[in-house]
């Protein structure tokens, strides 16, 4: 079983990917937690197969303007992990970790950014190392990359290599955050073609 | 004003004037846009794929370079158009994030470009002008009406090539 077709998926193996996603954006709101020292309330995250088209409305539409971080994934899983928020949400993070109130995104210094970069680093890391212990494969991930533009655009990213396998892409939406300032993120796991199977086969699911 | 035909990613349409095709935010992916003057018959293509044949999942033909263009030609001769006076213009295939290694899943835009340019080539259509490259999203919207091929970006002038 070395290729996966994502659009014609059974049922099981879509609960596997969900439930992959669900432990894995609890042990990355866990990691920011312990981060910024602050309980965070986590919702329950949205698991979704969607098409291309519905990929960037999640986003608040093509053209909303969003902040994508994204690291290449390598070992025995390859592929993509992108982390989207709003850029309100991302504000709000900013705000957050950095103890300033600041009102327009512009305002953020280099440093604010860079610390954004790396909250985007350090839960895509607690999400890979969850699909790791789970998976018991190694998988070891790039520097993170930022880009704050259209969602579309930075989508394009993800959805070309989703491109490759299918019409459709994982997408795990979590909603977190402390009191008045919620952050809403956005998962996006991208493996390569094999490695959806050697993920699959790993948990037992696939001969 | 005319409402204007939206075309998604991995999607194309055609239209006659006045029509207005668009296509938001885009990114890796390439707006192909082809144009009869005479006519005045447009269609605009966002791929996201240069080669059909190096996947194996190839139905949607609007996915691919290669196939997107041929497929536009095909709807665009229905409207009218005819393939011997069809020009092209081209925007996106950005390179959003900035990565330092030069594999060619990293260069996805530009070889998105490249392949575009000469699938054009190829069928004798010439590119009258192109927006693409550099690092950042673009809407656009083409006016059949006149053929200009109007550029969004975040925080710069709208452009019209």
């Amino acid at each position: 079983m070395d290729n996966i077709n994502i659009d014609t998926l059974d049922n099981i193996q879509l609960d596997v990917l969900r439930e992959i996603g669900n432990i894995g954006a609890g042990n990355a709101t866990t990691a920011l937690s312990q981060m910024i020292n602050k309980k965070i309330d986590m919702g329950v995250p949205k698991v979704n197969i969607s098409e291309f088209k519905e990929l960037s409305e999640v986003l608040g539409g093509a053209e909303n303007q969003v902040v994508g971080i994204l690291l290449n994934v390598e070992g025995e899983i390859n592929g993509m992990m992108m982390f989207v928020l709003e850029k309100v949400s991302a504000h709000n993070l900013v705000n957050i970790l950095m103890g300033k109130e600041l009102n327009t995104f512009e305002d953020f210094t280099e440093i604010d950014l860079s610390a954004l970069k790396e909250i985007g680093n350090i839960i895509t890391g607690a999400y890979l190392n969850s699909l790791s212990s789970l998976t018991n494969l190694k998988i070891i991930s790039s520097i993170p990359y930022m880009a704050i533009d259209m969602a579309g655009a930075i989508l394009s990213v993800p959805a070309i290599e989703f491109g490759k396998i299918g019409d459709k892409a994982l997408l795990i939406q979590t909603e977190f955050g402390e009191g008045e300032d919620k952050v809403f993120g956005n998962f996006i796991l991208i493996p390569d073609v094999k490695s959806y199977g050697t993920i699959l086969k790993s948990l037992g699911i696939t001969e | 004003m005319d409402e204007k035909i939206k075309v998604g990613m991995a999607d194309l349409n055609v239209c006659a004037s006045p029509g207005i095709l668009t296509t938001l935010g885009l990114g890796s992916c390439v707006g192909i846009v082809l144009y009869d003057p005479i006519k005045k018959v447009g269609g605009l293509a966002h791929i996201m794929l240069p080669d059909s044949t190096q996947i194996k999942n190839n139905s949607n033909l609007a996915k691919f370079a290669d196939t997107g263009i041929k497929k536009l030609i095909d709807d665009m001769t229905r409207l009218g158009a005819n393939k011997n006076r069809l020009v092209a213009k081209l925007a996106g295939g950005a390179q959003m994030f900035s990565f330092k290694s030069s594999n060619d899943l990293m260069r996805i835009g530009e070889r998105n470009v490249e392949a575009s340019v000469k699938m054009l080539k190829t069928l004798g259509i010439k590119v009258l002008s192109q927006d693409t490259g550099e690092n950042y999203g673009r809407t656009i919207e083409f006016y059949t009406e006149n053929g200009d091929l109007l550029i969004k970006t975040i925080g710069k002038d709208i452009k019209i090539i």
